[in-house]
């Protein structure tokens, strides 16, 4: 669309099309002063205005084209910095759709006298804002979808934190859901550091595991069934009342396993397997003395 | 019984049993139950939950909350449409599986809760119907 008189248009009043898109955007109440400078915003709106006049000057309305790519890095962006400010994807959208009423004012008034040309133009621009707002909202579910992705990852990295207590004791603090993909990666990381460490206990502490069902029983076991094969015992602690009376019920057998309240207790127990105690200094230097 | 509230949650993945937990849980919560009870009755739901996703296929869970004058109870119904179960008995059974389980998922779920209810037809499909009151 080469002949369109809307880069032109624009050109002739941008500060104007600036002001009442300003107004519209408050209008749709998608300003959020809560989230963003005003001056921001502005800035933004200038830029886009800006960006877009230039790619309808150097060439048709395909915003997949080359001419295009400073508006769709510009929008990627906006985009973005909005996801992660926290705007919803209806504020996202109403910034590019608010566009609609003040160059449609525009319009009208430059092509009072020509109403087929009016309608022609009118249509051309409504494609043209809604293409921009459909790109804005997908980029800005990309934007959540990698944020979600992020986060997902940093779950997984926090899910497994083995601790060393003392030499030749770890422990193992799991939290939250026990599901299969992560127990996997628990019970790898967990092998992996009995080997590193020469470990002769393992205290798994389930404290942070609401719910305990067979299935997550049922990877217990064999989380400790898999560290004695290597020559270490285990310990689970964090049994708490409510789970104790579940596990009971459901009928699971964990006699074959140490199993202690508080993971104070299993480190007792662990020292203890190591021969080694926790005394008070004054008693310990008075048996010295004596 | 009077019906208060009740919530369709679907059950196609692993994390939906997840959801399954956590609803039923607040659900327990509002209804006044003890940590005892919370704990017990979440525990029947997430076997059958899994139940219904890995053997059935997945399905759906409602959720239902009741108040009866000064009675307040808390019911969940599974449904699949999976292959069903040809012998109720011996599933029921612990210690039985046909999957990699340990085979204490349905019975122990059944002595968990106060109200359970089974049924299956094989080929149409298996409902479970769990209830706790207060």
């Amino acid at each position: 669309m080469p002949d369109s008189r809307l880069p032109d248009l624009i050109a002739r009043h941008e500060a104007d099309l600036l002001a009442q898109w300003a107004k519209a955007l408050s209008a749709a109440g998608a300003t959020r002063e809560d989230l963003m400078k005003p001056e921001e915003l502005r800035a933004q709106c200038a830029d886009l205005l800006g960006s877009v006049r230039q790619a309808l000057q150097r060439g048709g309305n395909d915003i997949t084209g080359q001419g295009w790519e400073k508006v769709r890095e510009l929008l990627t962006e906006i985009s973005r910095t909005r996801a992660q400010q926290g705007f919803t994807p209806t504020a996202t959208a109403s910034f590019v759709f608010s566009l609609k009423e003040p160059l449609f004012q525009r319009l009208r008034s430059e092509h009072a006298a020509n109403p087929a040309l009016l309608v022609e133009e009118t249509w051309s621009t409504t494609t043209l804002v809604d293409k921009l707002g459909l790109f804005t909202i997908e980029s800005y579910i990309k934007a959540r979808e990698d944020i979600i992705r992020r986060q997902q990852e940093a779950m997984l990295e926090l899910s497994t934190p083995v601790v060393k207590l003392w030499d030749g004791i770890l422990a193992l603090p799991l939290i939250g859901t026990l599901d299969s993909a992560r127990t996997q990666i628990v019970m790898e990381s967990l092998l992996q550091r009995v080997v590193t460490e020469s470990t002769d206990v393992v205290i798994l502490d389930i404290t942070g595991v609401p719910t305990v069902d067979t299935l997550v029983a049922q990877h217990l076991l064999k989380t400790v069934t898999a560290a004695r094969l290597m020559g270490t015992d285990c310990i689970i602690s964090g049994i708490r009342p409510q789970i104790a009376q579940t596990i009971v019920h459901l009928g699971v057998d964990l006699t074959s396993v140490i199993t202690k309240s508080s993971l104070a207790d299993a480190f007792k127990v662990a020292l203890s397997r190591r021969d080694l105690m926790v005394v008070k200094r004054k008693a310990a230097a008075a048996g010295a003395q004596a | 019984m009077p019906l208060s509230k009740r919530d369709l949650l679907p059950i196609r993945a692993e994390t939906d049993i997840v959801m399954v937990r956590q609803a039923v849980r607040k659900a327990c919560i509002e209804q006044g139950f003890s940590l005892v009870e919370q704990t017990k009755f979440v525990t029947a739901a997430s076997e059958i939950a899994r139940n219904t996703l890995e053997y059935g296929g997945g399905g759906e869970a409602a959720l239902e909350t009741h108040i009866e004058g000064v009675r307040k109870g808390v019911r969940i119904v599974f449904t699949d449409q999976g292959p069903g179960i040809a012998d109720l008995e011996q599933a029921m059974r612990d210690g039985f599986t046909t999957g990699g389980g340990m085979g204490h998922g349905l019975g122990g779920a059944k002595r968990l809760v106060e109200h359970f209810e089974i049924t299956s037809t094989p080929g149409v499909g298996t409902t479970v119907a769990i209830a706790r009151w207060k």
